[in-house]
């Protein structure tokens, strides 16, 4: 058996655990990666996916739609119905690869137009009473090796939907000098007797070793993707360079956003006996105005993100699945400022070496008056969890019943079948 | 004592004195008016309506900058981030040096309950005049007064898009086919007032935009306010309108009374009251305290000063430590407890915040910073912490700075001994203050 660095780096219970996380993945050999992303702000779906063969769209939002497929700057056709955004040049590479399964037209069982409690309602997996924790941490849950660092949290600030009993590893970029072991080993001391902190701290320390392990001075990125706008704002270049330069071994800077996080998680994702859960949150959808142009930032950096992600993760991309999910979609007509308003039902993407896409999965609610919903957004006809179920189930092993431990209440969203590849 | 400068404002400066009466020091802050206003430390710093004209002269500029230089590889440097800098120091440092951090503290509660982000609709420029002529002016005053203050504020009106919504049976809506932005009516409802707890309908929040087409803004000059607000009868969509069973007319005075009325419904209190019970006493809010905020409210009709002082007064205010700090809270005590030596460059708070995670007024949704210890606990924004507390206590190795001392002053009799002995054990001043910067009781409030 062999045992790998992490496991060693983290103090696991040796080879027994790692061999039962192995045993536990043996129906589908090697360890398989799985990735969330968050766009917060509600992405518009018929953006995303524009579905230009329905008629109606047009006199819709008129000012949304791109070029039609094979014009200058057009979309890329996804089948002579929906199109893929221009925006998204190396997601329409992975469709021509059969790699990327967008989704249209799909919910969770909520309908608010509050970002902030679908948010929270799309990361619970849950609307019953008493359901505290985020659906990913209930995953971990029911990998046989729970107590270890399976699940990653990209950025500062940990999401709902890794929240819970089942304690997670984080991954930032460091710009700060960092204390040498020694004092960090008194920093801990002190920090003894409380729990939170002295729990974040060993894990900090921990996980620290490990990164610089895999990732060592290659390739850091310069902030989170909202520090590094933040720093544009206030006008701030590189800071704390005086201190740093004192420090050996200290990183040298390359471009940031989620594209650079994206490599160095993809690296951490690659790495022999590395995280298997990732998430990360990507902020930038809430387009109110002036989508069109709103929407190429994020767009673009989140097609940019992937490439690099599924680059970074090297032969590990074959058992690779990656989830873009968003809390609910934006109105099916433009609204007064060329933009739109929060809505139902959007697209979401199934991404990957593991997925077998190359198609669109959709049952396609229309465009008309009585067909939108609410005469307002677009219809869900397919529910986010049964998609995640789905994914769930071919790519991690679980079985019905964890599934319903994962979903509570979620007996009537069936798992969608045929999202990954038969091995 | 220790506990009021920590609990209720952000530390003990090096000066603050520890001694005296907790409660009657917290009280005697919520009377006069706000002392940053009053210092004049904010001077030459602009008005809403300036910046609303500063914001047009960079965008003409930048615009004849890309007219000179088509193609060029020249860089285009921007005027606003200077001003925004500006602003953004002069509010930190009156936060890391005032001596009524109570007061003060109240001020970034409300400018973070309600939230404008720089990253969005250029509301950059308008941030920092919305907290001196908006939340500064209102915060021990009443909170129709506030909110009314900040909905017709450039910042929110930029920020949460209403400034060109329109009307669509309004003279302008008719002629140009244009319509309505609903954000600014959706967010007033569920994050600034009544909540959705308050079970209102899309048909409200669409009614609610209608009521607020019309707010808008002007430069200075176009008269308008001096905080840049101007109200634009050719968008507002006639004709009344009913928010949550209540009808209003048309016109600017209709936004006036329905925001009013949001403002004293008694879901606002329950909202407001819980927010500030988080804030004060526990991340778990005791439903007990939450209740009585929210009555003090109910009975003062929104007095924010008397409902600040009924905080003072709450026993569970006074368990020391519940509170794990937020980089923020972070960043001001660590400047108010070791402030920079002299003679040297000086720090970046801007940028520890933007490492820390919660860059200053860049937070990523209109619902502001989260608030619990549970977001802000992960081990990389703990290990973020102990590293910057790692690199700023570098200032400190030959600063003739006794650590100890300095750690007494802040803390008192919080401080514990254990953590004082690891500090006179350390081997420098450096390692000593990182000690003391990152231990729990330094981390906590």
């Amino acid at each position: 058996m062999h045992l790998t660095r992490r496991a060693t780096l983290l103090g696991l219970g040796a080879a027994a655990t790692l061999g039962r996380v192995r045993f536990a993945l043996a129906d589908a050999p090697g360890d398989k990666r799985f990735v969330v992303v968050l766009q917060r702000g509600a992405m518009d779906g018929m953006s995303a996916v524009v579905p230009y063969g329905d008629a109606n769209l047009a006199s819709l939002r008129p000012d949304l739609i791109p070029p039609a497929p094979g014009q200058p700057g057009g979309m890329f056709d996804l089948g002579g119905f929906y199109g893929l955004s221009p925006n998204f040049p190396n997601l329409a590479a992975m469709y021509q690869s059969g790699e990327l399964l967008p989704f249209h037209a799909v919910a969770g069982p909520y309908r608010t137009r509050s970002h902030f409690e679908a948010q929270d309602l799309l990361q619970l997996g849950s609307d019953e009473p008493g359901i505290t924790s985020g659906w990913l941490n209930r995953v971990l849950a029911e990998l046989p090796q729970n107590n270890g660092p399976l699940g990653l949290n990209v950025g500062i600030g940990t999401p709902l939907l890794l929240q819970g009993p089942v304690r997670i590893t984080s991954y930032a970029p460091e710009h700060f000098a960092s204390p040498s072991p020694d004092l960090m080993a008194r920093i801990e001391v002190l920090n003894a007797h409380d729990p939170l902190l002295s729990q974040a701290i060993a894990e900090g320390v921990q996980a620290a070793n490990f990164d610089k392990a895999v990732i060592g001075t290659a390739a850091p990125v310069s902030a989170a993707p909202v520090a590094a706008d933040a720093m544009m704002v206030a006008g701030g270049g590189a800071i704390m360079s005086d201190d740093r330069a004192r420090v050996p071994g200290d990183l040298p800077k390359t471009p940031g956003g989620f594209p650079g996080l994206a490599t160095q998680v993809g690296q951490l994702l690659g790495a022999a006996g590395g995280p298997r859960l990732a998430v990360f949150q990507l902020e930038g959808w809430d387009t109110h105005g002036n989508q069109m142009n709103g929407l190429k930032k994020p767009m673009t950096g989140l097609d940019a993100g992937l490439l690099n992600l599924k680059t970074a993760l090297g032969p590990a991309w074959a058992q690779t699945c990656v989830l873009v999910v968003t809390e609910f979609g934006r109105t099916a007509r433009m609204n007064g400022t060329k933009g739109t308003d929060h809505g139902t039902a959007a697209a979401a993407f199934a991404l990957g070496g593991a997925v077998r896409g190359g198609r669109v999965v959709a049952t396609w609610p229309g465009l008309g008056e009585n067909e939108l919903f609410q005469s307002r957004d677009l219809a869900p006809t397919l529910d986010i969890r049964a998609v995640a179920k789905g994914a769930l189930a071919q790519h991690l092993g679980l079985s019905r019943a964890a599934l319903a431990r994962v979903f509570p209440g979620s007996g009537d969203a069936s798992p969608v079948s045929g999202i990954i590849r038969a091995v | 004592m220790a506990i009021a400068v920590s609990r209720f404002g952000f530390g003990a400066g090096q000066q603050d004195n520890l001694g005296g009466d907790p409660k009657a020091w917290l009280k005697a802050q919520l009377q006069g008016d706000d002392p940053g206003l009053a210092s004049g430390a904010f001077a030459g710093l602009l008005t809403g309506a300036q910046a609303v004209d500063a914001l047009q002269a960079e965008q003409a500029a930048h615009r004849a900058f890309l007219l000179a230089n088509p193609g060029g590889t020249a860089q285009y440097h921007s005027t606003l981030a200077p001003l925004f800098r500006a602003e953004a120091m002069a509010q930190l440092n009156f936060a890391a040096t005032t001596p009524a951090g109570f007061r003060e503290r109240l001020v970034w509660f409300w400018a973070n309950h309600f939230s404008v982000s720089a990253l969005q609709n250029n509301a950059g420029p308008f941030i920092g005049p919305l907290l001196r002529e908006a939340i500064r002016p209102h915060v021990t005053g009443n909170f129709t007064d506030m909110l009314l203050a900040v909905e017709s504020h450039p910042a929110m009106l930029r920020y949460l898009d209403n400034f060109n919504s329109i009307g669509p049976d309004s003279a302008v809506g008719l002629r140009t086919g244009r319509g309505l932005n609903e954000n600014l009516g959706r967010e007033c409802m569920e994050l600034h007032s009544v909540g959705l707890a308050a079970g209102y309908s899309q048909a409200d929040v669409t009614s609610m935009a209608k009521i607020l087409t019309g707010w808008s803004i002007g430069k200075s000059g176009d008269d308008g306010d001096a905080t840049g607000f101007k109200y634009r009868p050719g968008i507002h969509e006639p004709g009344p309108q009913v928010v949550m069973g209540q009808s209003f007319g048309g016109g600017e005075q209709a936004g006036i009374d329905a925001l009013t009325y949001l403002s004293t419904y008694p879901t606002t209190y329950d909202l407001l009251a819980k927010k500030l019970v988080i804030h004060f006493v526990a991340d778990d809010p005791p439903p007990a305290a939450v209740a009585r905020i929210s009555g003090v409210l109910r009975d003062t009709k929104g007095d924010l000063g008397t409902a600040s002082a009924a905080l003072v007064d709450l026993p569970g205010a006074w368990v020391p430590g519940r509170k794990l700090k937020t980089p923020f809270d972070y960043v001001i005590s660590l400047l108010r407890a070791a402030p920079p030596p002299p003679d040297q460059k000086p720090p970046e708070p801007l940028g520890f915040l933007a490492q820390l995670g919660q860059p200053v007024w860049a937070a990523p949704l209109p619902n502001g910073w989260p608030d619990q210890a549970e977001d802000w606990a992960g081990s990389d924004a703990v290990m973020a912490r102990i590293d910057l507390a790692y690199t700023y206590a570098s200032r400190f190795n030959d600063a003739g700075v006794d650590p100890v001392q300095l750690a007494d002053n802040a803390l008192g009799p919080l401080l514990r001994p254990e953590t004082q002995d690891a500090m006179a054990a350390a081997g420098s001043p450096r390692e000593a203050l990182t000690l003391f910067l990152t231990a729990p009781e330094f981390q906590r409030r």
